[in-house]
């Protein structure tokens, strides 16, 4: 798609919803429709909405336009040796990069180098009463005013049609190794926090069909020397097990069933659910398929400090992601209101009332 | 100076006020410290200082305060350099400094659970046993508290490896205006709803009072060395960094210090600096020895490459910490070249750190004001050093009016006026001229939904459309004047 500046139409199409109090269901590659509630309303395209407006490799930022595909941003930064930190899925390759920080949906690198809003500097948005705003920069450093980009990550576009992202990017690791050993989950899920507490160059770790998965990133010698403190296991060089992984294409997840996301504080025991698991995030994210009902897993998820979303299912009309507590509520319809006055930004995407 | 009238009398405040009598300071002696906080060229005796020693009180004071509309500044440690805690003449001085306990660390999952008072090097002297410690790491570190650092999102010297301190943090407990006690976020690594917590990061005290934070505690790196090297121009530095990252190379720190920052820091602490050197530039690695041997190679030949007149490694541990606390002490160090001095804190793409200095410098000149610079080199964020004498008649206004110039500088060069200062009392007026209306009554909005009454830290962060139009530095936003509905002054 060639590079254009939508942003006045899209600013004249939010504003005009606005006045007649007509829903938007925001769409940019459409890769990540499954997830979230449903939302009725007009479709408002961002793809052509697209194009990288700056990328220096040395300062370590890039800004491209919502509309531009992940690929895109992706194979510019790999000719420059760069990557972006939070390692997001592809779940189709039209996949945008507005989509991707609007559902703020981080890979394996994740407890490693930080999620989709810690790599977050600036962002561009339409707010619902369709005003063009920037908030934060293409800096490391600004506290100039309240943090409005990094909370766009993750709300799903519904304070704001996202324009423009500054998103701060990282040098790749020289080499890249795999270790695998054969483990069970609940031994899998002590030796990622005894190693998490040490300075070892990881930057994935999984469990998943009795195995044990560890990605080691750095140089070719600090590498070897945590081979040492890791037990000596064989290493081996498999860049495609992660990106499955990411992508959602491992066997695991080629099932018609509920998918479950359990984000949980990493060192938690396996826990009492009975089902089919794959534990990622050292432990902080795991999947789950059960035929539990979803108020037992949205209960023992939240008795250990943590949260469940139904990740995938075809029936998603109730509940997607975990209650919130009545006060916490209150204050996000607030804030919704305070960018959305309408309700006309993906309405319902998060919650009822968001 | 006074944002409102008195709302109501301080005796009849008091006398409904359920607080025991220790934690009340009314009487003018024992006001006079709270005058200002680090930024110490704004003064204002407070109204009245509270001084709670649980959450319980923190709420009651809070829900009693919205009741009789009394506004309230939140106060850590004081050692905030933006005017953010200075405190008003007609409400409430809320000191969190009793709030100093560690209340768990959770080994598991590297997280600790502290009181917004505890100090931020005490969190990584509680941890070094078990090999862990809490990053960021401001200059303030020994003196300023947890809850300080959050309310301004504080950054230090490690920032671009290890981050700012919105991503050193797991949970908040924050108490609102309404005096409802609230927990944002979790031991996990990320909760459900929009993301309050970095929201909250860097919010002045405008949105609620923390009473919790939990922050992210890391491996201590099992090896860290450090490299000096001297540059004839603060240019030539500046490509050395450049050259450095796009090499692929990310330092746990890299700081530059020009020729009076230098001197200034050899005569305080005898750090072993070239004084001869137009700037200087620290750059820290770690990580396993087998890394950072393999980085310290070739950082030094990159260094020497782009120009660096000499490139010294630390000898030994000693002399790496001498070499940091040259730069850790720059700040005292320069205030003892003069009477006083004016901390700037803009941020800027690095690229354009030559053109920046050199302007400063000739602004310097035509100010009669000299300059020290100090930069967090791997993350843009300047800090020049104006040196000034209050006791001379307008020079404190000349520094000011020098620093404002410089902030828009940086925004014209496509950074911003504060890196991690904040915008507190001293950036308030430069905030007209980084944000166009609209966007500053988006924040107004955020600002509503938490403290509708507008009664937390009135007159801070945030300036208001009226205070812009009067200031005249207006943003203008594809030719269009942003404030059509107001008088011109």
């Amino acid at each position: 798609m060639p590079e254009q500046d939508l942003t006045e139409a899209l600013c004249e199409q939010v504003a005009a919803a606005a006045a007649a109090r007509m829903p938007l269901c925001i769409r940019g590659g459409n890769s990540k429709a499954f997830y979230g509630r449903p939302v009725k309303g007009e479709i408002l395209e961002t793809r052509g909405h697209c194009g990288v407006l700056e990328y220096e490799p040395s300062e370590l930022v890039i800004r491209a336009r919502a509309g531009t595909p992940l690929t895109e941003v992706e194979q510019l930064l790999d000719q420059q040796g760069q990557m972006l930190p939070f390692e997001p899925p592809h779940f189709s390759p039209h996949s945008t990069l507005g989509g991707a920080v609007a559902t703020g949906l981080s890979g394996p690198r994740r407890p490693f180098s930080g999620a989709v809003r810690d790599s977050v500097l600036g962002i561009g948005l339409v707010n619902g009463k369709g005003e063009s705003l920037n908030f934060g920069g293409q800096v490391m450093k600004n506290v100039a005013g309240y943090d409005l980009s990094r909370l766009m990550a993750g709300a799903s576009g519904t304070l704001g049609l996202l324009t423009n992202i500054s998103l701060k990017v990282l040098p790749k690791p020289e080499t890249q190794y795999t270790l695998k050993q054969v483990c069970t989950q609940q031994e899998a899920l002590l030796r990622f926090s005894d190693w998490m507490g040490k300075p070892l160059p990881l930057s994935a770790a999984c469990w998943y069909d009795d195995h044990l998965y560890l990605r080691l990133s750095g140089t070719e010698a600090g590498i070897r020397h945590a081979q040492h403190q890791l037990g000596d296991t064989m290493l081996e060089q498999e860049p495609s097990w992660w990106t499955k992984l990411r992508d959602h294409r491992l066997e695991f997840f080629q099932r018609d069933e509920p998918l479950w996301r359990l984000s949980v504080p990493p060192a938690t025991p396996p826990l009492a659910i009975e089902g089919d698991w794959l534990i990622d995030w050292a432990g902080g994210q795991r999947w789950l398929y059960s035929n539990e009902t979803a108020a037992t897993i949205r209960h023992i998820a939240g008795s250990v400090g943590g949260h469940a979303t139904l990740f995938r299912d075809t029936n998603r009309s109730g509940s997607v992601f975990q209650a919130l507590p009545a006060p916490l509520l209150k204050l996000q319809q607030r804030l919704k209101q305070a960018f959305d006055p309408a309700g006309i930004l993906n309405p319902g995407r998060l919650y009822q009332g968001l | 100076m006074s944002d409102t009238d008195e709302i109501i009398d301080r005796t009849d405040f008091l006398a409904g006020l359920e607080l025991p009598a220790h934690c009340i300071l009314s009487k003018e002696a024992e006001l006079r410290p709270y005058e200002c906080d680090g930024l110490s060229a704004y003064r204002r005796l407070p109204w009245l200082v509270l001084m709670p020693e649980t959450v319980d009180q923190v709420q009651a004071i809070l829900a009693y305060c919205r009741r009789l509309q009394v506004p309230v500044v939140a106060r850590g440690a004081g050692t905030g350099l933006s005017g953010g805690a200075l405190p008003l003449d007609n409400g409430v001085l809320l000191s969190l400094a009793r709030f100093t306990e560690i209340l768990e660390i959770d080994t598991g999952n590297r997280l600790a659970r502290v009181q917004p008072g505890v100090r931020n090097l005490a969190i990584s002297e509680a941890v070094s046993s078990l090999g862990l410690y809490y990053a960021p790491d401001p200059s303030s570190q020994i003196a300023c508290s947890i809850g300080g650092n959050v309310a301004e999102n504080a950054g230090g010297v490690h920032c671009l490896k290890y981050g700012l301190t919105v991503h050193n943090i797991a949970a908040l407990k924050v108490v609102t205006m309404d005096g409802e006690l609230l927990t944002i976020g979790s031991h996990a690594l990320d909760n459900a709803g929009y993301d309050l917590l970095a929201l909250f990061t860097g919010s002045e005290g405008m949105l609620g009072v923390i009473v919790e934070v939990t922050v992210r505690l890391l491996p201590v790196p099992e090896y860290a060395q450090v490299l000096l090297a001297a540059f004839d121009s603060a240019e030539t530095a500046g490509n050395a960094v450049a050259t450095i990252i796009s090499a692929g190379i990310l330092p746990a720190g890299l700081e530059m210090m020009d020729t009076l920052a230098i001197r200034a820091a050899e005569d305080f602490v005898h750090a072993g600096y070239p004084t001869d050197a137009a700037a200087i530039l620290l750059c820290e690695l770690d990580g396993s020895h087998a890394e950072v041997n393999a980085q310290l190679d070739k950082a030094r030949t990159l260094l020497t490459d782009t120009g660096a007149s000499e490139v010294r490694m630390a000898r030994d541990e000693e002399e790496r910490r001498r070499f940091w606390a040259g730069r850790k002490a720059s700040f005292p160090a320069v205030g003892r070249l003069s009477p006083d001095y004016y901390c700037m804190d803009g941020t800027i793409p690095r690229k354009h750190l030559g053109k920046v200095l050199s302007t400063i410098s000739d602004w310097s000149a035509e100010y009669g004001l000299p300059v020290a610079n100090v930069f967090h080199a791997g993350d843009g964020n300047l800090h020049p050093l104006i040196l000034y004498d209050a006791n001379k008649a307008g020079e404190l206004e000349r520094t000011e009016a020098f620093g404002g110039r410089i902030l828009e500088l940086c925004i014209s060069a496509g950074g911003t006026i504060t890196g991690e200062h904040g915008v507190g009392m001293e950036k308030i007026d430069q905030m007209c001229a980084q944000f166009s209306a609209a966007e500053l009554r988006q924040f107004h909005a955020v600002k509503e939904a938490f403290d509708p009454d507008g009664l937390l830290n009135p007159g801070k962060a945030i300036p208001t459309l009226a205070r812009c139009a009067e200031f005249g530095h207006m943003h203008v936003h594809h030719g269009e004047l942003p404030f059509p509905e107001l008088e011109r002054f």
